[in-house]
């Protein structure tokens, strides 16, 4: 078989590469449970095997019996949670772990075994024998959407008038619907938690926040905020998960303290389906109609997701059919279902990816039906003020994007006729399909120390779950200081550093780096003061420190967004070009090209924005093609809770994906012109690549994930 | 090999423990220490007599040489390489990523050979040969591979990295970095959740293609 071969165009080895990296290859960087404490011990969770209910009975005897195990925490004997003593039950945003015998999902922790040693606390929770009153209990969000509710007022939305999509010469409506999809981060969730008598704690936590998650702990276990340290230095990704503090991680500080040891919980890989959030489940309608000449004339929006019984979890999922398009009638609403399952939580592209993936499968069919060219349909809905309000952008080079990204893809070879390309026994289609995610900053404080020996030094409190942040923010700095990157040393993944928001939302290079941008230029004047006026701009620092007499110099400065908000609406686009291989008689679907374009402001780190874009446009395909998580409803349990029957994508699924920028700066949005790409790399991917199936094969498939069964009764002319 | 590490649990007397390991080998044929071990020492278990009887019934000797060093360790049948490696040596560069062999970052060298270290028994290692990660460079100086990763970006988190890194030299090794197709083929066993694939086989291609000596 010929193989195409776009390396040579693709492999784009210029620009910084990460200030970590060598730590990462070496082996040498160490993630939260790997740090070798004296007298550590080891705890297992045990899980409940019923979705509600009641725990009956418990017997721990034989576990803790068993060799090496040290304790077993239940709510039977669980130390007091001081944060839990307001005498209600888990809810509002609040589980309660070991607080009373209650079920909520299966997979809910009722035991932590502590051992000497993770083979003996394995084994001790194997051990745990537990009994249950059991409670019917839902787990279908299908067979419950009778009861779907809106999580705030009435969860709607109305500009202009409501359903006019109905009035419209050319309409589509349709259900689009997708499965939970898990996080599925490498790095299992882990803790190490360790107290320092009664109100010392500090913990090695896998967070994409130190600081919240230091703030969080505090009010758990009432303890004094400089008395918890949260240290999170490498993370092994998260892509949302880790933006909150589980159960499990007090599972963790409820032992040691019990114990008084040091206690690592590592959840285990069928645990991380159950115990850290994940995308929910959701179904979603579109009615949308255009005039014979494409310009929209109403949109209606509707979605149901699922959530647990005892929080709810809110998304955007039908905002972005209120911003994405100038259209003047727009309607959407948001329901929410409870289910005897765990909460879900943000992944990539909260809320948009999914609502993404409905509209731009639904703009898609329209364009068929209108017979226009998906971007140009686009085109003649392109929104130059934002629709909602009517702002002006802070900057939108959407059209760009879609000129480069279809140059790329080769969109001229697009047939618009679906299901009539044929190379070599395969199916061919192109598709396309894009989405837009707030551009958001929030306010960061950073410390700079400049060295005698001319090495700087920068700290602040954000974690980094695997984008390149030190890279990004060494970058800023080298450009701003004029020194080298080698010279230059990002401090961070520590509560006690200064203050920095938690990695999510695609926020942190506008938010941090802006601080770095800050107290560089603070430091710089700093040195100006030394040298007098006349001098130069990027001075030899070792230099005039040694002038001085100094043996450093150090600066702290914070940033924040001023009133720009409010003049301007701020978001970052991008668009996907995927070209598709479908084989008629299997279903099988080979992804064989991708071009992705970010419109995401200025690029501060081009060799890690790259990885970055490419990384969301596989979680996108995965996304599309194989991700969901399989609920056996007779248990309320996950049937397919591993990496053998959870498919992700895999090297052999995934061809050179072109990743490219328009990278204009944004004037308004900070110093560096920079907008986030994290979200807006996966967002409008899932149905880049349905679309491209649909143009392919004349077979629309609006439940995720398009699995070769549902192809495989395709009504096409195999020649 | 440069040097012999024995390691010692803290307070225990692993002396003793590992005499009686000993003697209960020495004073049993095979055959009786299958048919005996699990029952006498589930038994010493259960009845809560004397833990440190179990224990060391239930541990084993195990040499093995870990990046050049070898070590003498006493471990139970059930511990996995993976969690020798990390537990007991600190060699946290091996990573778990599944413990079901499904996700492959975990992989390390078994004399000269890549395997899911999750799914290995040490006791199934003894007298063999292992590298990690942390084995792979020599000195300062980096492996090709760690430079094509550092070069091409060839991940983002870094966790699966030990294990791809692993698997991309013995991809190499195998003879089966021949294309980019085939390379991709034979990394599959090596999951990315960031998705660093196209960086990966540029890497490996980039290494293969120079024919520097992996």
């Amino acid at each position: 078989m010929k193989e195409t071969t776009t390396l040579k165009k693709s492999a784009q080895t210029d620009g910084l590469s990460r200030v970590d990296g060598r730590l990462k290859v070496t082996g040498a960087a160490r993630y939260s449970a790997e740090f070798n404490i004296k007298g550590l011990t080891y705890g297992v969770l045990v899980g409940s095997t019923i979705a509600k209910g009641s725990i009956k009975s418990l017997d721990t005897k034989q576990a803790e019996r068993a060799p090496g195990v040290l304790t077993v925490i239940t709510h039977l004997n669980s130390p007091k949670v001081p944060g839990y003593q307001d005498g209600k039950p888990t809810g509002n945003g609040v589980f309660k772990i070991f607080y009373d015998n209650k079920i909520y999902f299966s997979g809910q922790p009722v035991a932590l075994v502590v051992a000497d040693s993770f083979e003996r606390a394995l084994f001790g929770a194997s051990q745990v024998k537990a009994q249950y009153n059991q409670d019917n209990h839902q787990t279908n969000l299908r067979a419950n959407v009778n009861t779907a509710k809106a999580p705030h007022g009435d969860g709607t939305y109305k500009r202009g008038t409501e359903d006019a999509w109905k009035t419209a010469p050319v309409k589509v409506e349709q259900e689009y619907i997708i499965p939970s999809d898990i996080h599925n981060p490498m790095e299992l969730h882990a803790i190490i938690a360790q107290w320092d008598g009664d109100d010392k704690l500090t913990v090695w936590d896998k967070t994409q926040g130190v600081q919240d998650a230091r703030d969080e702990i505090a009010q758990i276990f009432k303890l004094k905020k400089e008395n918890v340290q949260v240290n999170s230095k490498f993370v092994g990704g998260a892509f949302g998960s880790a933006l909150r503090t589980w159960p499990h991680e007090v599972a963790a500080i409820i032992a040691a303290k019990a114990l008084n040891r040091p206690v690592k919980v590592v959840l285990s890989r069928a645990d991380m389906f159950t115990s850290v959030g994940y995308r929910p489940h959701t179904w979603q309608k579109i009615g949308i109609g255009a005039t014979a000449d494409g310009k929209l004339v109403g949109i209606t929006h509707e979605a149901i997701g699922q959530t647990s019984t005892y929080e709810n979890f809110t998304e955007g999922t039908v905002g972005v059919s209120q911003s994405l398009y100038a259209c003047p009638n727009v309607n959407t609403s948001y329901k929410l279902v409870a289910l005897d399952v765990g909460v879900p939580t943000w992944m990539r592209g909260p809320g948009e990816a999914t609502g993404a993936f409905a509209l731009e499968s639904a703009l898609d069919e329209l364009s068929y039906q209108l017979n226009i060219d998906p971007i140009e349909l686009r085109m003649r809905n392109y929104a130059q003020t934002e629709p909602q309000g009517g702002k002006p952008f802070s900057s939108k080079y959407l059209d760009e994007a879609y000129k480069m990204g279809a140059e790329h893809i080769g969109w001229n070879d697009r047939s618009p006729k679906p299901g009539t390309v044929n190379e070599n026994g395969w199916l061919v289609g192109y598709g396309m399909g894009g989405g837009m995610f707030g551009a958001y900053r929030d306010g960061a404080t950073v410390k700079a120390i400049m060295m005698a020996d001319g090495n700087l030094i920068l700290q602040t409190a954000v974690s980094d779950i695997g984008p390149g942040t030190g890279t990004a923010m060494v970058s800023i700095a080298s450009e701003m200081m004029g020194i080298p990157a080698e010279k230059i040393r990002f401090d961070m993944g520590e509560s006690s550093l200064p203050q920095a928001p938690t990695q999510g939302g695609s926020s942190i290079t506008a938010s941090v780096g802006s601080a770095v941008y800050a107290v560089c230029k603070d430091l710089k004047e700093k040195f100006q003061q030394l040298i007098g006026n006349g001098g130069t701009d990027k001075p030899d620092y070792a230099q005039v420190l040694k002038q001085h007499n100094l043996a450093k110099l150090q600066v702290t400065s914070s940033a924040q967004g001023g009133d720009e908000r409010k003049k301007y609406a701020m978001f970052s686009w991008s668009v996907h070009f995927v070209r598709v291989k479908v084989h008629p008689a299997t279903g099988v679907i080979k992804i064989d090209k991708v071009a992705c374009v970010a419109d995401s402001g200025h690029i501060v780190s081009p060799k890690t924005a790259r990885s970055q874009i490419i990384g969301g446009a596989i979680g996108g395909i995965g996304m599309a093609l194989m991700e969901e998580v399989v609920f056996d409803h007779r248990y309320g349990r996950i049937v397919n809770n591993n990496f053998a029957d959870y498919h992700v994508p895999v090297n052999a699924d995934i061809p050179q994906i072109d990743a490219l920028f328009v990278n204009k700066p944004d004037p308004y949005i900070n110093p560096m012109g920079a907008k986030g790409m994290g979200e807006i790399a996966l967002i409008g991917m899932a149905s880049a690549v349905a679309n491209a199936v649909y143009n392919a094969t004349g077979k629309r498939v609006r439940d995720l994930p398009i699995t070769p069964d549902k192809l495989i009764t395709m009504d096409v002319e195999l020649s | 090999m440069e040097d012999t590490k024995h390691h010692t649990e803290p307070e225990c007397e692993m002396e003793a423990k590992d005499n009686s390991r000993r003697n209960f080998i020495k004073q049993s044929t095979l055959l009786t220490a299958i048919a005996l071990t699990p029952g006498t020492a589930v038994k010493a278990a259960g009845m809560h007599i004397d833990e440190k009887i179990a224990e060391a019934f239930e541990k084993m000797p195990l040499k093995m040489e870990v990046n050049g060093v070898a070590h003498n360790l006493s471990v139970e049948p059930r511990a996995t390489l993976l969690d020798i490696l990390r537990e007991q040596l600190d060699l946290t560069g091996t990573k778990k990523g599944c413990d079901h062999g499904q996700c492959g970052a975990c992989t390390v060298h078994v004399d000269g050979h890549r395997v899911n270290s999750c799914l290995t028994l040490g006791v199934m290692i003894s007298g063999k040969k292992i590298t990690t990660i942390e084995g792979l460079a020599k000195g300062d100086e980096l492996h090709p591979m760690q430079e094509a990763f550092l070069k091409h970006d060839g991940f983002q988190c870094g966790y699966c990295t030990p294990g791809q890194i692993m698997s991309a030299v013995s991809c190499i090794r195998e003879g089966h970095a021949n294309s980019e197709m085939e390379i991709r083929e034979y990394m599959s066993g090596n999951i990315c959740r960031c998705g660093a694939y196209p960086n990966i086989v540029n890497a490996i291609q980039e290494v293969k293609e120079g024919g520097q000596p992996v």
